[in-house]
């Protein structure tokens, strides 16, 4: 299976590619159009700043293909973000996949750190990325913002407010969450992702 | 449910192997640390802490090798330290794979480089790891690995990491390390009081009611131990166990 990671210029995508490698597969890295729309599974992966990000797609044009893809898509923790209409984050314009605004959590007891980090349940699982999943499993977050719950989430986890763990339209995918860093649950996600059929 | 406390077994390596102890997993696996830190994560071990002890400079390249594996291997999140002087090292470290780099003596040598850690990879990247000792003056912050006094104070000397942009503070109490007679729990509720990041409790680990306690007197959001585990005297799935039925919200 071709595997294309979406390449972009912040960010430490090592262990993605790591947790692919350890299910078999050798993805291809890559910012070349064609390369992407050619793959047959697409994972954009998150970390650096939304506006950074952004701003790279744009000046590549991956802004507008990453939308038109008919392949499955999964976008991890930042890049869930950026799938959505807009982001408090630097107040960046997004890809607009999801129609949703993406907050910053406000903490109302000293408790409550930002950025939410460490291992969190999901909640109210569906589709097919959470195929077989039992009640109340743990996954790894790390993130200042959040997406509020909307028709499109497809996972729920409560840290200060609930939000959307992860998202799902269409062939599209997403999860707040680090799948990679998720141990044998975000495998078992991976996995899903892979065998997925559309 | 909510976001769960951390367990955080801590792996010494020298030249390429562990230090400490290593009853339980089988012989082939135990003076390799990457084969232990697999061993941890199936266990249910929250993230890794690994800590080079190698002064030389072959034992570095030879750490940064295994940091390699461990990231290729292992798919929680884990932590490096030791040997951190400059953000050149901290770069190599998380290419290599690190989720998150500790820093100790260099930063209270030169605590510019928490800014500098923060500035280009993150706050999140960054724990900086405090050894303090409560003496007559108060609790007091040491130096390479506890050898050298400072004239530091640990509470202001945290408070100073935070603002800079630590993304966590780890807290060895030198009193209470080793003699597994509990954390230094006023001590880490004080820490959790006053600052705004996550505080891991490390030192004085010796049974299942001193993470409890860690977690409910102490208020940390993370134990860390070593000796504990490697011994195999509390096995992690047994305490996580325990702790949930103590009403702690950890992994299982």
């Amino acid at each position: 299976m071709n595997v294309a990671i979406v390449k972009y210029n912040a960010g430490n995508i090592r262990s993605v590619v790591n947790a692919l490698r350890q299910l078999g597969i050798t993805p291809n890295l890559t910012d070349e159009a064609e390369a992407l729309t050619q793959a047959d599974r697409i994972i954009f992966p998150g970390q650096g700043e939304a506006g950074n990000v952004m701003s790279y797609l744009r000046d590549r044009k991956l802004d507008r293909l990453i939308c038109g893809l008919k392949q499955p898509v999964l976008g991890i923790c930042v890049g869930q973000q950026l799938m959505c209409r807009h982001s408090e984050e630097g107040y960046t314009d997004g890809l607009g996949i999801f129609d949703t605004e993406v907050l910053k959590f406000h903490p109302s007891r000293h408790e409550d750190k930002v950025p939410h980090m460490g291992w969190n349940t999901l909640t109210d699982t569906k589709g097919d990325l959470f195929k077989d999943f039992s009640a109340d499993e743990f996954a790894y977050f790390i993130h200042s913002y959040y997406v509020p719950v909307n028709p499109y989430t497809a996972a729920t986890t409560t840290y200060i407010v609930p939000f959307s763990a992860a998202l799902q339209k269409d062939n599209f995918y997403a999860t707040q969450f680090h799948p990679e860093k998720s141990g044998d649950v975000g495998e078992r996600i991976l996995r899903n992702f892979l065998d997925l059929k559309l | 449910m909510a976001l769960a406390k951390r367990i955080i077994p801590c792996l010494d390596v020298k030249n390429g192997q562990t230090v400490k102890g290593t009853n339980f997993v089988n012989l082939l696996q135990a003076g390799d640390p990457v084969g232990l830190g697999k061993a941890y994560s199936r266990q249910g071990a929250d993230e890794l802490v690994y800590l080079d002890i190698t002064a030389s400079h072959e034992g570095r390249r030879t750490f940064t090798e295994m940091v390699q594996r461990v990231a290729a291997e292992i798919s929680i999140p884990f932590t490096v330290g030791g040997g951190i002087h400059e953000l050149a090292d901290v770069e190599r470290l998380l290419d290599a794979g690190a989720d998150k780099v500790s820093i100790n003596s260099a930063a209270l040598r030169n605590p510019d480089l928490i800014d500098e850690i923060t500035r280009h990879f993150g706050s999140q990247v960054c724990v900086v790891a405090i050894d303090a000792k409560e003496t007559e003056q108060g609790w007091i912050c040491y130096l390479n690995g506890g050898r050298i006094p400072t004239e530091r104070n640990l509470f202001d000397w945290a408070r100073e990491a935070c603002g800079r942009g630590a993304g966590e503070i780890l807290f060895t109490s030198m009193n209470h390390d080793g003699v597994k007679n509990g954390y230094a729990n006023t001590a880490l509720a004080r820490l959790a009081d006053e600052l705004s990041i996550p505080v891991i409790a490390s030192g004085g680990a010796g049974c299942k009611e001193h993470f409890r306690d860690a977690f409910l007197k102490g208020k940390s959001d993370a134990a860390l131990a070593a000796s504990v585990f490697h011994f195999n005297e509390i096995p992690i799935p047994e305490l996580k166990q325990w702790l949930r039925t103590e009403g702690i919200n950890v992994r299982i």
